[in-house]
């Protein structure tokens, strides 16, 4: 980029940038609804990230993803140069100027391999060794390179074109004793024995699905491990083989507790990279249903979280509001849990003609019950000596293991994507972010508690005002037509049928789209070759870099104080493994 | 004491008194007998001690099966142990993936006879629309499965369906398994995923068609013809309802 030219919007930091690195580093024009985007190259990265952290008119302080591709199949003009086979996409986050950014690298066919940047940001760390075991992009210099959702008996890596979605491999008891931690404990003379505890991954307040290895001395923990991939059921692959629409059902099942909050997330990614813009009321719909997602989603976290530290009577309480909730997700959706309502373009179908009195009457039961857990529990004796003071996180840490969410807002950081970057109906009501300083577990619960109220206070609003019209947009190239138009016009006979047959047509170019998870931020990162199929699909999981700090957040506390910690950060499988 | 149970075979009539003190009369109607098989198993099948191998979406809807609205206790099966050993009713609910395989192989090895498995779920039972690299395609490559309960995930009703038919299963004397068959049937590598439930199992699947969306919709003629559908599991319900509280 010459001189004479203002940098892009967002990119005012650049000439300093190139000035710096001597042109290796090129801005790229991402979509509009898409984040600026940097280009680099493998030696220069580490420099490059460096800058961008430190340098004031920068500031990206928070490592978001880490999204890598293989674009050998790409055809025509994005089609990779010449002996370049891979992608890595950092995303990246500014708090202080609410900014995202795209730092790319094009990686060579043989051995593709760049500079870690655990030493730059932490967060990387888990991110990194998923490159690594899915797509096989090695890591210079990164402290602990090894498989993290696959098991140890897995050979080859399952995200590459040329791997066999179907090829499995057999895993054995050894294969899965991976942990080395061992080596990692520096016992002081006079501790003349310490023990190791395998915690999970069955056992229930591991949900079944994650393994933490502890050294303890007595009952404190001097080191702990954690390990993911009891849940890695493949949605990457599998989303790379089905139509735009077709993903939708996989969507639900990342963070099952809310699935709605997904579909909008991924409807949304989609919609920025086709151009679409759904019609006010499914919008309005989204809106209101994703919010009583966040709602179940945080009962659920509260309700297991206290039945494992003891408390039992919250769980009845808890899932009263939940069994009102899903009976409201059915009569829209057909399903309880699992809901694909969402479509590109919309919604799958108009919600039910009393809809409006009965989430106002589920407000108020929802509300009751709330009330009835925080007497129980906001003031009680054990819960303070339980949750305040344990698992504090503080805001610089919540920032370098890049947490978001109510986590991070718990750490006293008022990053929500609803608030900052509103999308939705978000922009359009009133409604608080609380945020706590403590970064405790009674701060983690008293910020999921409020935050259920202000979602109650959101729906309020949207229903008062909640517009009418179609839930399904009328350009009929990504959506389906009624079926009496189907019937009786020959146009939309054509619609229908390719639709079907070959997808959503999506033109081809990539894009980053965030939205506000119960959990966090909650990304898509698509990369769409002009088929009616995801080229490639990466979820920012929000719990991923949650689950990723939970050792270091327990080392040097109880082992019941982990598992209080481990409640509250609200580690959700099938999101954390995909 | 009177005891009921559906499959017990009380013969109705008067006591005579006994022979002798301390022989009792063994006169045709004139006493309750039973087999011992018969008594265990209908104690065993009301009693069942849930341990769930909760992976995913479907441990969120037992949660909700056990929970007060749709409340498992009312089937005897409440009493949920996360310990293998104290319970002799795996519930496997969610998806298995292959990293998890030994896993839970191990705590099959670990529960006590008499023991019985649900695979609740698409995904337990064949892997489900994760046709993948790294997920086990069907549970009962690793353990024998006793029922197996459709949906993604189930309903609860369609989950009480499920632990309703292994009661009758455990109540008939029939296993899912040879008593032998302990062996661990190895993961296939590299070949096409298991279409065919295995040859030495005898289960069952549980399946509500043509569920309703809101509650007090008439059912549709689909479930009126269908054997296990929404009319008769209600009456299955009611059945059982009427038995605990006569």
């Amino acid at each position: 980029m010459s001189a004479t030219m203002a940098p892009p919007k967002g990119l005012e930091f650049l000439p300093v940038l190139e000035k710096n690195l001597g042109g290796r580093v090129t801005a790229r024009e991402g979509l509009a609804a898409d984040v600026p985007t940097l280009v680099t190259d493998a030696a220069s990265l580490h420099e490059t990230a460096r800058f961008l952290r430190d340098d004031p008119a920068a500031a990206y302080d928070l490592f978001l993803d880490l999204a890598s591709a293989d674009l050998s199949r790409l055809p025509g003009a994005q089609a990779p140069k010449t002996g370049e086979r891979f992608q890595a996409n950092y995303i990246l986050y500014s708090t202080k100027r609410n900014a995202h950014l795209r730092l790319k690298v094009n990686l060579p066919e043989k051995e593709p391999s760049v500079p870690t940047l655990t030493d730059v940001w932490p967060a990387a760390n888990w991110f990194e060794r998923e490159a690594w075991d899915l797509m096989g992009i090695d890591f210079k210099g990164h402290p602990n390179q090894k498989r993290l959702l696959t098991h140890g008996g897995f050979v080859g890596h399952a995200l590459r074109k040329d791997y066999d979605a179907k090829q499995r491999w057999l895993c054995t008891e050894e294969d899965l004793l991976q942990t080395e931690l061992a080596a990692q404990t520096d016992e002081p003379s006079d501790m003349f024995e310490t023990t190791t505890l395998n915690f999970g991954p069955s056992q229930p307040a591991t949900h079944g699905t994650l393994r933490i290895v502890m050294r303890l001395d007595g009952e404190t923990i001097v080191a702990a491990e954690s390990e993911c991939g009891y849940l890695h059921r493949c949605f990457e692959k599998m989303s790379e083989a089905h139509t735009y629409s077709q993903v939708f059902p996989y969507t639900d099942r990342l963070n099952y507790c809310s699935p709605m909050l997904n579909n909008n997330g991924y409807a949304r990614a989609i919609e920025s990279l086709l151009g679409v813009t759904p019609p006010p009321r499914a919008l309005a719909v989204r809106t209101i249903l994703g919010e009583f997602s966040r709602v179940m989603d945080h009962l659920v976290c509260l309700a297991a979280n206290l039945v494992d530290i003891g408390g039992l009577t919250n769980f009845w309480y808890a899932y009263q509001p939940r069994e009102e909730i899903y009976s409201l997700l059915e009569a829209c959706s057909g399903a309880r849990l699992t809901v694909s309502y969402g479509r590109i373009g919309g919604l799958a179908k108009d919600v039910p003609g009393n809809f409006v009195p009965w989430c106002r009457e589920i407000i108020k039961g929802t509300r009751e019950r709330i009330s009835d857990v925080e007497t129980l529990v906001t003031r009680n004796k054990i819960v303070w000596n339980r949750f305040r003071g344990t698992g504090v996180v503080t805001k610089e840490q919540a920032l370098a293991w890049g947490f978001t969410g109510p986590c991070l807002r718990a750490s006293g950081v008022p990053f929500d994507l609803r608030k900052d970057q509103p999308y939705e109906w978000y922009g359009e009501v009133d409604f608080d972010v609380p945020v706590m300083t403590e970064g405790d577990n009674y701060a983690r619960y008293l910020v999921r508690v409020e935050e259920m109220k202000q979602s109650l206070r959101i729906i309020e609003q949207i229903l008062d005002k909640l517009p009418g019209g179609p839930v399904r947009s009328d350009d009929y190239r990504v959506i389906l037509p009624p079926k009496e138009m189907v019937y009786n016009e020959m146009e939309a006979l054509i619609y229908h049928f390719k639709l079907v047959f070959e997808g959503v047509k999506v033109p081809p170019g990539e894009i980053y789209s965030a939205t506000e998870g119960a959990n966090g931020e909650l990304g898509f990162s698509v990369i769409s070759d002009g088929s009616g199929f995801p080229y490639r699909l990466k979820v920012r999981p929000p719990c991923f870099p949650l689950f990723a700090a939970f050792e270091k957040i327990i080392k040097g506390g109880m082992v019941s104080d982990a598992v209080a910690t481990l409640g509250l950060l609200n580690i959700i499988a099938g999101e954390l493994d995909r | 004491m009177k005891i009921t149970g559906p499959s017990l075979p009380i013969a109705p009539g008067k006591i005579a008194p006994p022979i002798a003190p301390g022989v009792p009369s063994t006169g045709g109607a004139d006493f309750l007998t039973t087999k011992l098989d018969v008594a265990v198993q209908w104690a065993q099948s009301n009693s069942l001690w849930p341990m769930p191998f909760g992976t995913a979406c479907c441990a969120i809807e037992f949660m909700s099966v056990v929970s007060s609205h749709y409340d498992l206790a009312r089937f005897g099966a409440e009493v949920v142990r996360f310990s293998p050993r104290q319970a002799d009713l795996l519930i496997v609910a969610g998806t298995v993936v292959d990293k998890l395989a030994p896993v839970l192989k191990k705590i099959y090895d670990q529960m006590s006879e008499p023991k019985w498995v649900i695979s609740m779920g698409v995904c337990a039972c064949t892997g489900g629309f994760y046709r993948a690299y790294h997920v086990v395609q069907g549970v009962d490559e690793i353990v024998p499965v006793d029922v197996y309960v459709a949906g993604c995930p189930p309903t609860p009703e369609n989950l009480i369906l499920g632990i309703m038919m292994l009661q009758k299963k455990i109540q008939s004397g029939e296993l899912a398994r040879h008593r032998e068959a302990k062996t661990f049937v190895p993961i296939r590598v590299g070949e096409d995923p298991v279409t065919a439930i295995p040859a030495y199992s005898n289960a069952v699947m549980a399946h509500v068609p043509g569920r309703h969306a809101l509650p007090g919709m008439p059912p549709s003629a689909e479930d009126e013809a269908t054997p296990g559908g929404k009319r008769e599991m209600d009456a299955e319900i009611a059945a059982a309802r009427g038995r605990e509280n006569p």
